[in-house]
């Protein structure tokens, strides 16, 4: 009996095993921190990019009207992609567009804006991309939309129309 | 690839069995014959020239730059070898088991193949380190990465299993073990080919993924572990008469302490390779293993491992009393009171480094007086003991003490401390043949007025558009020095790093003296005959 | 002091995770995040947070995943003792075995 028991639980360990590798075949491997999670705005002094004034950021998502935060820089290719939605969006009255301009130089950046138009109210200056880490962010364009202090959604990469809808959503 | 070297060792060892029975060369060629059929409908059913392209090539026609270098080339398929060896070892095992002949004849003729493909792994293992070192431009020679441990993986179950062999060469006991260590050596070379094929592994060897094939390999995998648990359940009946004589100061329970801290690192590797897949899709949480997690469970464990190695092949087989003790013990004093003062001298003082160093020294003694008290007797074991003990040394003071310096200059710019000052002289820029870089020209002088002159160059490929940085590596006896710059976006200045690696060479020819003990041990068999 | 802070960055980013090249630690990394993450530990120390503090910043924002150094937690109860375990019971089965023999 005893002898039995042996091999078919090793077995049935071995099936186990397969059945997992199998799943975890099917898994994406390149790791991105999970897009729902809820944290609130990090509280840090930043820069503004138009003043040079120091200010906290909890001064800039003061209301409670939609804020979407976004990074972008001048050098960064789908930036420009992204860019139509943004000023789109900044039609939008119930909705302020904070910039984070991520290890750029400010020459650089107003060109970029002057060509392609500002849809930013504000725009935070992080020259040396520490800024953007107090976010969870981790490379441009990255966008967060934030209600009552707090980041109900992530986007990572460039917004696309899909996101425009969504985004157009929450906000209703 | 895998096809064409299976087929060459088969041939070699039907050449090599001729005085085998006919029975068991039978058999093991039918095991053999269903992996290579495996391997050939692999072949067809995924790499089809004529199939669809997946996934979408997007980066064209160029291969990613760091892969057109030469050491890369070679080192895969050595480890192939290594592994196609232990598909040999896989089926002449389930083939003697089947058959029932598993005796102290067939042990000795299995143990050639054994020291083979361990020879192989072990070269291909430090090829690809080697090929990490120079060319990732990381300054580290390991990083436990996940394709790393595969390969160390079937490495550590081999070794495990040449103790082993001489065991049952001698004595014919822990016959089931060996069956056991055989069919985990096969079975973990495969999995090492399905984690690095399929992608199912976040690493940065990832570089052909393909979840297609992950899953043929996968399933061709678990198909042959099942089929070697049947056989062994089914047909190994455990021979219980000769254990009578089995004592406990004895070479092989040394060898048996040795093996289980053997399986012990093994466990380790495995656990922490897989435990992320596993936890992913369980709770789908993700978590990384990286290296401190290895570090933290196996240091402490190589300071009784280091030990018995030392005084294991002191021991006779069967029983014994240790020989001459005196001699063991005071070498024991004499590399507690050097590792103390060798800690002492440099800054760092801890415990556990000091107890590390005097084990590794111990047995680096231990050998190196064998090698002139015993007239050669035990070369092969002895070589390679003694380079594992060369090679925990140059892995202890390498980590304990490197230095570097990280900084920021333009050119023109200096950088300055007590031991050494940088200087950035100037900076070149040359056209390559798919490739423009820049070259930055440093000059370092040390505390003593040395001066060494150091060349890093940034490489910018136009297809695909990647920028790989080329460290410059002054190598000498006792350091090397490392050198990389790199660009900072929007900045003018450069990101120099400078690293100061004592015993790097060492850790090389460490490995290759432990490579050099097999092949020894090869020879001789050959040599008896 | 400026030196300590020196070894104790390094030993941060070695156990940081970089997310762009998910094979490399922060340490060994040179694209842009690693580069502004190096600052952000740099910055950290110098405000006095502790070596645990750093990581558990790190986690809030990225995750369990940026840590190489696995915590102790319900997640890797198994990560971590199951080699120990496997230790264990493989002494236990030798030193049986050598009851055995003896009798």
């Amino acid at each position: 009996m005893k002898n039995k028991i042996l091999p078919f639980s090793i077995i049935f360990v071995f099936i186990i095993i397969f059945v997992i590798f199998y799943k975890g075949l099917q898994n994406t491997n390149i790791y991105t921190p999970d897009s729902k999670t809820i944290f609130e705005v990090p509280s840090v002094s930043v820069k503004l990019f138009n003043s040079d004034e120091i200010i906290n950021t909890l001064e800039i998502f003061n209301s409670n009207k939609f804020y979407l935060l976004n990074i972008w820089s001048s050098w960064c290719v789908p930036c420009k992609q992204e860019h139509p939605i943004l000023m789109e969006l900044s039609q939008n009255n119930d909705l302020e567009i904070i910039g984070i301009n991520y290890k750029d130089t400010k020459k650089n950046a107003n060109d970029f804006l002057k060509d392609l138009g500002n849809p930013y109210d504000n725009i935070i200056f992080d020259n040396k991309g520490t800024n953007a880490i107090e976010w969870g962010a981790y490379g441009v364009p990255e966008s967060f939309l934030i209600n009552n202090n707090k980041i109900i959604r992530k986007y990572i990469g460039p917004l696309s129309k899909g996101s425009l809808q969504e985004i157009k959503l929450f906000i209703k | 690839m895998w096809l064409l070297v299976l087929t060459l060792f088969i041939l070699i060892f039907l050449i090599r069995t001729k005085n085998q029975p006919v029975k068991y060369r039978v058999l093991t060629l039918v095991f053999q014959e269903i992996i290579i059929i495996g391997f050939f409908i692999f072949l067809i059913k995924t790499s089809n020239p004529f199939n669809h392209i997946y996934p979408i090539p997007t980066e064209g026609l160029g291969l990613n730059p760091i892969l057109q270098d030469p050491a890369l080339a070679i080192h895969p398929p050595i480890l192939y070898l290594g592994y196609v060896g232990s598909s040999i070892i896989f089926s002449s095992v389930l083939a003697a088991t089947t058959l029932n002949i598993i005796s102290k004849k067939w042990a000795s003729h299995i143990k050639k193949w054994v020291l083979s493909s361990w020879i192989f792994l072990t070269l291909g293992i430090l090829l690809g380190s080697i090929w990490a070192y120079y060319e990732l431009g990381w300054g580290g020679f390991w990083f436990w990465d996940p394709v790393e441990n595969v390969s160390l993986m079937p490495w550590l179950a081999l070794t495990t299993l040449l103790h082993c062999i001489l065991v049952l060469e001698k004595k014919l006991i822990l016959t089931s073990w060996v069956i056991i260590l055989s069919i985990s050596t096969f079975t973990l070379s495969m999995s090492g080919t399905f984690l690095v094929r399929s992608g199912i592994l976040n690493s940065v060897h990832t570089f052909a993924n393909d979840p297609e094939r992950g899953l043929f390999i996968l399933i061709f995998l678990f198909s042959l572990i099942f089929l070697s648990l049947f056989i062994f359940f089914f047909f190994h009946k455990t021979s219980k008469d000769n254990s009578s004589n089995f004592f406990l100061m004895s070479k092989e329970t040394a060898i048996i302490i040795n093996n289980w801290f053997m399986m012990y690192f093994l466990s380790v590797v495995l656990i922490g390779t897989t435990y992320p897949i596993f936890l992913d899709v369980l709770s789908s949480q993700k978590i990384s293993v990286g290296p401190p997690f290895y570090h933290k469970l196996i240091i402490p464990f190589l300071i009784p491992f280091l030990l018995i190695m030392a005084i294991g092949p002191k021991l006779k087989w069967i029983k014994s009393n240790l020989e001459d003790k005196i001699y063991l013990f005071t070498l024991l004093i004499i590399s507690i009171l050097l590792s103390i003062f060798i800690i002492k001298n440099f800054s760092s003082s801890f415990l556990i480094n000091t107890i590390l160093i005097s084990s590794a020294l111990y047995l680096f003694f231990i050998t190196l007086r064998d090698f002139f008290s015993k007239r050669f007797k035990n070369l092969a074991q002895n070589t390679a003991h003694f380079g594992f003990s060369l090679l925990i040394l140059s892995i202890l003071f390498n980590s304990l003490f490197s230095s570097e310096i990280i900084t920021n200059l333009k050119v023109g710019q200096s950088f300055e401390n007590t031991k050494t000052k940088i200087v950035f002289e100037s900076l070149n820029q040359k056209e390559g043949e798919n490739y423009k870089s820049i070259i930055g020209n440093f000059i370092i002088q040390d505390s003593k007025g040395k001066i060494e002159n150091l060349s890093p160059e940034l490489r910018i490929y136009n297809q695909p558009n990647i920028t790989t940085s080329e460290a410059d590596i002054k190598t000498t006896l006792l350091s090397d020095k490392f050198m990389v710059i790199n660009i900072v976006q929007n900045q003018e200045f450069f990101n120099v790093r400078y690293q100061v690696k004592p015993f790097m060479l060492w850790i090389w020819i460490a490995v290759i003296l432990i490579s050099f003990g097999g092949l020894i041990s090869f020879v001789k068999k050959e040599y008896e005959k | 002091m400026k030196a300590d802070n020196e070894v104790l960055k390094n030993k941060i980013t070695k156990n940081l995770r970089c997310l762009i090249c998910q094979g490399q630690s922060v340490y060994d990394s040179d694209s842009e995040f690693a580069n502004s993450l190096k600052i952000v530990v740099d910055n950290k120390i110098n405000e006095g947070l502790s070596e645990n503090q750093i990581y558990s910043y790190f986690q809030s924002k990225y995750g369990d995943w940026i840590l190489y150094d696995p915590l102790f937690n319900k997640n890797t109860y198994f990560l971590w003792l199951l080699p120990l375990l496997i230790f264990f019971v493989g002494g236990a089965i030798i030193f049986n075995k050598f009851l055995k023999k003896q009798k």
